[in-house]
């Protein structure tokens, strides 16, 4: 049977060190660029005609800037204007990624942990230098929210930096696992088709289908929620709670 | 999602668990450092493209399209006013017509009454002068009358007052007798 984990695997196509550093132009950095050629295609080309009345790919590339702007405007309020061209391109970027990967044979680079977790760090970098720019120290009040007792403080604080050291981890595995598993899976089944012959083959493969469109499920709600986050995280450092 | 997770545990444990001894392609950390300054790259690229390019482009044509609606609904609204007004004018124009006629209806009405009245006093004055004439004409003739039964009765009663006395009396002891007779029978 074939393994389920090739599918993660990095291949270097055109190897490249710069100062002892490895850059090598790998299999996820080609659908890396894939998927950034994909978003600028659908929105350059959609966008192409400037309609007053939009065509259906029009309204597509405007629907999708509406909503990321309307989740930007909605979680982080009008001080989140600056950010928006970031959280948008976050957004496609992933959603991209995600539903690339889901073409057979590809490679999806949101099911590696490095990838999801440098993003996810930049992230969190990002949104805690916000926060501090704008509220100098007082930025250290968002570990110990108005109006809890003193008494409170020794066990609040420890937990809410806890807390708040965790968003980056949490932000980038609740991605990578999420395609990571659904891949998985969707190679296992494929796997036991030819196994199981003509006659039982077609259980696997009912699953895989359905696994499809499960997967089309996930990917846009992995983006969206990786988004969202962002979003929140962003509110927080702006709006501290 | 839990069930997931366990669902791809017990894939591993039923086809791929040979696999799962090499190690995650993920876990491999020398490829780590490509996929970071790929990411960063590529990454940044989009971003570049996005800010610069292709979302204002986007926020153009909405922006564009707000204010054409926009426009649009202020041309709709004058429009609205204008109507109004001129459906305003007409109502005063209607109402003016309407006051008008009825003014000369009324006038008309008013002369026509007057007209009759005059008719009728002129008809009334008339006839009061015929009634008049025609009650001079009866009492004409009823003197007249009166008059010739006068000598009719005279001459009757000079005949009888003959017949019964045999003699004959003279005219003016009748004449005298009859007016007596007529004035006390009226």
């Amino acid at each position: 049977m074939a393994n389920p984990l090739q599918q993660f695997e990095v291949k270097t196509l055109i190897p490249i060190h710069m100062g002892g550093v490895d850059a090598s132009f790998t299999n996820a950095s080609m659908f890396m660029m894939f998927a950034v050629a994909g978003v600028a295609t659908f929105l350059m080309l959609s966008m192409r005609g400037r309609a007053l009345v939009p065509t259906r790919w029009q309204s597509m590339a405007e629907l999708s800037y509406e909503f990321i702007a309307g989740m930007v405007r909605d979680n982080v309020g009008n001080e989140g204007r600056k950010y928006f061209p970031f959280v948008f391109s976050l957004f496609m970027f992933i959603l991209f990624a995600n539903l690339i990967g889901l073409l057979p044979y590809s490679f999806t680079f949101t099911s590696h942990i490095i990838v999801t977790f440098a993003m996810a760090i930049t992230v969190f970098l990002g949104v805690t230098v916000i926060g501090i720019v704008r509220h100098k120290l007082h930025f250290l009040s968002f570990f110990m929210p108005a109006g809890v007792p003193v008494v409170m403080a020794p066990i609040l604080i420890p937990i809410e930096i806890v807390s708040y050291l965790s968003r980056p981890v949490s932000l980038s595995i609740r991605l990578f696992a999420n395609m990571m598993a659904g891949h998985t899976m969707m190679k296992v089944f494929a796997g036991f088709v030819i196994p199981l012959g003509i006659l039982g083959g077609w259980a696997p493969l009912a699953v895989d289908v359905a696994l499809t469109g499960f997967e089309f499920l996930v990917a846009f709600l992995q983006a969206y929620v990786f988004t969202i986050l962002t979003c929140l995280y962003l509110n927080d450092a702006i709006h501290l709670h | 999602m839990p069930i997931r997770f366990l669902s791809v545990l017990m894939a591993f444990a039923i086809g791929a668990g040979p696999a799962f001894a090499a190690g995650l392609p993920q876990l491999d950390t020398s490829q780590y450092a490509p996929q970071v300054i790929w990411l960063a790259i590529s990454f940044g690229l989009l971003y570049v493209l996005m800010s610069r390019v292709a979302l204002p482009r986007i926020g153009q044509v909405l922006e564009e399209r707000q204010h054409r609606v926009n426009d649009n609904l202020e041309k709709a609204e004058a429009l609205k006013e204008e109507a109004e007004s001129v459906a305003q004018a007409y109502d005063g124009a209607l109402a003016e017509a309407r006051a008008e006629a009825q003014a000369i209806v009324h006038q008309a009405a008013e002369r026509m009454a007057a007209d009759a009245a005059e008719r009728l006093a002129q008809l009334s004055e008339r006839l009061e002068t015929e009634i008049t004439a025609g009650e001079t004409r009866i009492n004409e003739a009823r003197e007249q009358a009166i008059a010739n039964i006068r000598e009719v009765v005279v001459e009757v009663a000079g005949e009888a007052a003959s017949k019964l006395s045999g003699g004959k009396l003279d005219n003016k002891t009748l004449e005298a007798a009859v007016d007596a007779a007529l004035k006390e029978h009226g």
